[in-house]
């Protein structure tokens, strides 16, 4: 697993990695007990990673539950007990899409400004069209200046088909077009792009459900899979964001972008620990090929392996 | 779901108050409260740490202000620091030249090309002919996104015809500005990782070439701990001259407004509230301090405590207390050193803890009619309530202009305050220095 997104990420995590072993050798050397000084520091490495404080406390907890019930255990074996923590809050199985038994499978792609969604939409629909599906997207995404245009242009390098309207045209009746035209013309995938929303805007949010009862009245149980996209870099209000989200649609994924800077994203956890949404898919790069599915007893590896 | 910054402050506040008096000891574990909080508003933790040794040494030099609890001294120090942390006040751009050349970079989907409008938007209204520059020429549809905002606008927006180097885009748009006297060039970069190389050392090319007036870097709000990597990857390339925050219009803390300030000592200047044109403001270091911390009502209650409490006064009454209980001239006179800070009602609401005490209602115009009430008395009676009978409660209704039905119920109001106070223990103690206000439980 040396190359792709966990080669990548171990490269990235490597550093957080020493410094919680580090962390750890100091916890573990000399006294032979855990001082409460050493553990602040091992709090404040996870915190650091975004990990936020509830995981945090968490694995602080596990740190003092194996250093109580397994003297023996040195600094390694902390980790990797640590690393299956975590992997435990990640879940154990790796998730798929969600793909309707009767197609198209509908893709409702939703999250706040900037984070990723139009370009984790162009990348899914060139994963599908290499797989050799039929694909349409919907640019719903009506509001931003030259959102419209930035899917068509997308679309054509994934080289999927797009219906659109006008900037400014009613986000649901451009789902609603979509919908029908993937009916008639047979997609096996219909996937939606929608504008860039805070969670805290409330007429915003009122708008993407609607979008979201649009397709759901013109198929039955769709949409199938409503992907939430978050930006590695962003810290605590990613919880915030996944959970109004959750709330106002059901979300069934999560997609992490922008991987591919420092950023640890350990909001993951937080959010996989409190909400259980499954983590579909990381991106790394703002290539179309950048996208690659989330595994997660990899990424706790990445994480603490040595 | 975490608690909310404010929320948490508020439970470091109901324990310092259980201390009574300010100790090494229990700072130590009042600042690792703190500590965790600004951690969740996303400071980063090394920023977090330098910061706490900064309020910690401040904090155990000084002796405990008059009138004022422990904790709340506390986030008082909290508070100026983060502002001073932050700068003193809003910061305005410099525009002293013409062209200025303005050059915008971030992180891909920070809001650089929003801003750029924003910007233009802004500058205009000053007076100033801007010319928007669409130097992204990597992302799909960048340079459409920037003329559809330049159409909105009604500004100009340089066409850089078939040219795809970011670099001479901008050079040839500052020789067209001159040419049709735009006086401010707004170069829209596109978003790039801090550690790609590459891409930092073209931005480092249109810096030489052009000598920009700013360069700002434009930062998502809700950055976590990356923030200070990214600040300092940018200021360390660049020479940053400061920052513009988008995205504040969510309910992220923004603790990465602290981050950036700290690690590149560059100003924040601006900040972007809302995708639409008209949404950018200056920045403000006071509320944004206030935003981070949430606790600016106490803050503004320290400020006003200050003035208005009398130390001496306070230990009198404490020691009297324990000994013989409370009387109503006590009451009075804690009731007249409220009013000195203002509306009863507002430093209710200001204290943290006491807003949720049920049955607190107790207004302006009531307080003068208490004040009328009990200046009705005779000394003996203040001392004792127990004097007064019933016709002793009609003369002070007749006196104070009131009902006997009010005195009653001052008289309750103050039995059951003086009962609450013996219950409260070591929290009446310091109640007794913040002015009473807890006993018209
Ligand atoms: N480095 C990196 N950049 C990415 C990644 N995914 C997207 N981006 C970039 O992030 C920026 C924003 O991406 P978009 O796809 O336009 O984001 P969006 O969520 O659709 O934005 P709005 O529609 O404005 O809310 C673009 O510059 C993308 O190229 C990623 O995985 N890594
Ligand atoms: N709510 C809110 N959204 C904002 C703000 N500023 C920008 N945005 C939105 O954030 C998203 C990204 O903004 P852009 O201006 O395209 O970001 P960018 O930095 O130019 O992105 P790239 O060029 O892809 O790197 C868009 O959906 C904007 O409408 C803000 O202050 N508040
Ligand atoms: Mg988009
Ligand atoms: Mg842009």
């Amino acid at each position: 697993m040396g190359k792709g997104i966990f080669g990548r990420l171990r490269r990235g995590l490597k550093k957080t990695r020493e410094r919680i072993a580090s962390s750890l050798a100091r916890v573990f050397t000399g006294r032979g007990r855990i001082d409460e000084e050493m553990l602040e520091e091992l709090e404040a490495t996870f915190l650091q990673a975004d990990m936020g404080v509830k995981v945090t406390a968490r694995l602080i907890d596990c740190v003092r539950e194996f250093h109580k019930s397994e003297k023996g255990l040195g600094r390694e074996g902390l980790i990797e007990r640590l690393e299956g923590e975590v992997a435990s809050v990640l879940g154990s199985n790796s998730a798929s899409l969600n793909v309707s038994c009767s197609p198209p499978t509908v893709i409702l792609v939703v999250g706040v400004n900037g984070t990723g969604k139009t370009t984790t939409i162009a990348k899914l629909a060139k994963m599908l069209q290499d797989e050799g599906k039929k694909v349409l997207l919907a640019a719903c995404d009506t509001f931003r200046a030259a959102a419209i245009d930035q899917l068509s242009i997308l679309a054509e390098q994934a080289g999927v088909s797009i219906v659109r309207h006008k900037h400014g045209a009613d986000a649901a009746a451009v789902a609603y077009d979509a919908v029908e035209a993937a009916l008639a013309r047979g997609m096996d995938y219909l996937i939606v792009d929608t504008a860039g929303r805070l969670h805290t805007k409330v007429n915003l949010m009122e708008e993407v459900k609607k979008v979201q009862r649009v397709i759901a009245k013109k198929i039955p149980g769709a949409p199938h899979e409503v992907l939430l996209v978050l930006d590695a870099t962003t810290g605590q209000n990613a919880l915030q964001q996944a959970k109004m989200f959750h709330e106002a649609l059901g979300l069934t994924g999560i997609v992490m972008a922008k991987l591919d800077g420092t950023a640890k994203g350990g909001i993951l956890l937080a959010i996989k620990q409190e909400l259980d949404i499954p983590i579909k898919f990381v991106g790394v790069g703002e290539g179309l090929d950048d996208l690659e599915p989330f595994v997660p007893s990899d990424f706790a590896g990445a994480l603490f392996e040595s | 779901m975490f608690e909310s910054l404010s929320g948490r402050l508020q439970s470091v506040f109901r324990k310092i108050a259980g201390y009574g008096r300010l100790s090494e000891s229990n700072i130590a574990e009042a600042v690792r409260e703190v500590r965790l909080a600004l951690l969740e508003a996303d400071v980063n933790y090394k920023v977090v740490k330098d910061f706490i040794e900064k309020v910690k040494e401040q904090a155990i030099g000084q002796e405990t202000l008059r009138g004022v609890l422990p904790g709340q001294q506390l986030i008082k120090i909290v508070h100026e620091e983060l502002v001073n942390l932050m700068g003193v006040s809003a910061r305005e751009l410099d525009l002293s030249s013409s062209p200025a050349v303005i050059m915008l970079v971030g992180l891909q989907g920070s809001g650089k090309t929003t801003t750029a409008a924003k910007l233009a938007r802004r500058i205009k209204k000053k007076g100033r002919q801007p010319l928007l520059v669409p130097c992204d020429t990597k992302r799909a549809a960048a340079l459409e996104q920037l003329v559809s905002l330049g159409r909105q606008l009604g500004e100009a927006v340089y066409e850089p015809g078939s040219d795809r180097d970011a670099v001479s885009i901008a050079a040839r748009s500052v020789v067209f500005a001159e040419d049709h006297s735009l006086d401010t060039v707004i170069l829209d970069t596109a978003g790039r990782l801090h550690i790609d190389e590459e891409l930092m050392e073209e931005l480092r090319a249109m810096k030489s070439r052009l000598s920009p007036r700013e360069i700002l870097l434009v930062a998502d709000a809700m950055t976590g701990q990356d923030a200070v990597n990214i600040a300092s990857a940018f200021d360390k390339a660049l020479d940053i001259t400061g920052a513009i925050l988008t995205k504040l219009d969510g309910d992220t803390r923004g603790g990465a407004a602290l981050s950036i300030k700290a690690v590149t000592g560059k100003p924040i200047k601006l900040v972007g509230i809302g995708e639409k044109i008209d949404d950018l403001e200056l920045f403000h270091p006071d509320r944004m301090a206030s935003r981070i911390l949430g606790m600016g009502d106490v803050v503004t209650l320290v400020e006003k405590a200050q003035e208005a409490i009398d130390q001496e006064e306070a230990e009198r009454l404490e020691q009297k207390m324990r000994k013989h209980g409370l009387d109503l001239e006590d009451y009075l006179n804690q009731l007249h050193s409220l009013r000195k800070m203002g509306s009863l009602e507002s430093v209710l609401n200001m204290m943290p803890g006491l807003n949720q005490l049920k049955g607190v209602s107790l207004g302006e115009k009531e307080l003068k009619r208490v004040e009328a009430m009990i200046q009705s008395m005779t000394p003996g009676e203040r001392r004792n309530p127990h004097l007064l009978d019933g016709s002793r409660r009609k003369r002070v209704a007749r006196g104070s202009g009131t009902s006997v039905q009010e005195i009653n119920r001052l008289l309750k109001g103050f039995e059951q305050a003086r009962k609450m106070m013996k219950r409260m223990g070591k929290f009446q103690k310091g109640m007794m220095k913040m002015g009473g206000s807890a006993w018209q439980s």
